[in-house]
């Protein structure tokens, strides 16, 4: 029995795929069709099939959705005269508290926003909330760093009513969000006393592209014998022209000419 | 980890391509990653056939070209070549450099398989 109709073997026609043709059965009753293929069963009723390897250049970033929505960024705070910086560091930097005295400080003066990454917690957008500046957290979950869609999905709400310089904290951490561009006008790394002095060394890719450094915690330098000059030359060895910042937070040393320096930057 | 958000964003823009080019398999990537570009290949590298997995590059083979960091001097026009960073020109001293290579991520060449009827 044909297992294609089911017949018992009469002289019949099989469509397959819109191509007839039909072939002899064991019993032995043939039949023919357009295209002339006798064989017998069993058999696979399959188009002849070539595969071909084609090799396909794209020279395309891999983050290039990631840097699509970062220019997209780019252009909505242009276009609102909004001056955004994003500001990279490790865990445990004083990110956080330096913003709590810049926005103290820029109060009245500058109109201020911030978007704030962490993995958990609004805790830092609550520290940083009644300064006079609209606060909004991100909480990546289970991602290191932010990205230009998570930043891009805020601008609108919170840095469209003349806002003129937007503090984008990114996520603790000194590699992933190097990697990320938000769409900011251009990134602060910062390092604390507590840490090694040739962290710029250790890790080149964020302090390399940050055109702006923040040695936070100075007033803890004696203590630990910190070595601001040794700190200053790796800086330059991944940015010869880094613009340098050296302030306490917590003493206000440096916070003067630090808080000049965004008055300055909007202006 | 970012070198998981990496992939994944590798896995969709070969998609893309395979889908463009009416591919039924993708047998080869080539990537090159730049020595300041932040990612780790290795750890790339093994992420790359778990988010790949049921997709079109579940076979693929992920082939990684490094590239070092190299800065062109601006004084004297000298190209030269580093590990990761520069402190200045080493011909001329300069600081006045910028770098030229070393940032990359990203894909150079997509092999695909396209069965024809």
């Amino acid at each position: 029995m044909c297992k294609e109709c089911g017949c018992g073997g009469d002289p019949h026609v099989h469509f397959h795929n819109g191509v007839a043709h039909s072939h002899e059965h064991t019993q032995g009753q043939a039949h023919t069709h357009p295209h002339e293929h006798p064989h017998k069963h069993p058999h696979e009723h399959v188009s002849p099939v070539t595969a071909e390897t084609r090799t396909v250049e794209i020279q395309q970033k891999i983050l290039s959705r990631n840097d699509e929505q970062a220019e997209r960024n780019r252009a909505w705070l242009k276009e609102h005269g909004v001056v955004a910086v994003n500001l990279i560091s490790s865990p445990g930097t004083g990110k956080t508290y330096l913003l709590e005295r810049t926005l103290e400080g820029l109060r009245g003066k500058v109109s201020c926003a911030v978007i704030t990454g962490d993995q958990r917690t609004d805790n830092d957008a609550r520290r940083l909330q009644g300064k006079g500046a609209p606060v909004r957290q991100i909480e990546t979950i289970n991602s290191c760093h932010l990205d230009a869609e998570q930043v891009g999905r805020l601008l609108p709400e919170i840095a469209g009513a003349g806002v003129r310089l937007l503090f984008i904290e990114n996520v603790g951490n000194l590699v992933c969000p190097a990697a990320f561009d938000l769409g900011e006008t251009f990134k602060i790394a910062l390092l604390s006393t507590t840490e090694g002095e040739d962290k710029p060394v250790k890790y080149p890719t964020l302090f390399s592209t940050a055109p702006v450094a923040v040695l936070t915690k100075m007033d803890l330098a004696p203590h630990l014998d910190w070595d601001v000059a040794a700190c200053r030359s790796c800086l330059r060895q991944v940015r010869p022209g880094v613009f340098i910042f050296e302030l306490s937070a917590k003493t206000g040393f440096g916070m003067e000419a630090w808080l000049d320096y965004l008055t300055k930057l909007v202006e | 980890m970012h070198e998981l958000s990496i992939a994944q964003a590798l896995v969709e823009q070969i998609e893309a391509t395979a889908t463009q080019e009416h591919a039924q398999r993708v047998v080869r990537v080539v990537i090159t990653v730049g020595a300041l570009s932040g990612v780790d290949p290795e750890a790339l590298s093994s992420l790359f056939p778990l988010v790949a997995e049921g997709t079109v590059a579940a076979d693929a083979t992920l082939l990684i070209e490094r590239v070092a960091v190299r800065a062109h001097c601006k004084a004297c026009g000298l190209e030269t070549q580093a590990k990761t960073t520069f402190s200045g020109c080493t011909a001329c001293g300069s600081k006045d450099i910028e770098l030229s290579a070393g940032r990359e991520l990203n894909i150079k060449t997509i092999e695909l398989e396209i069965e024809e009827r």
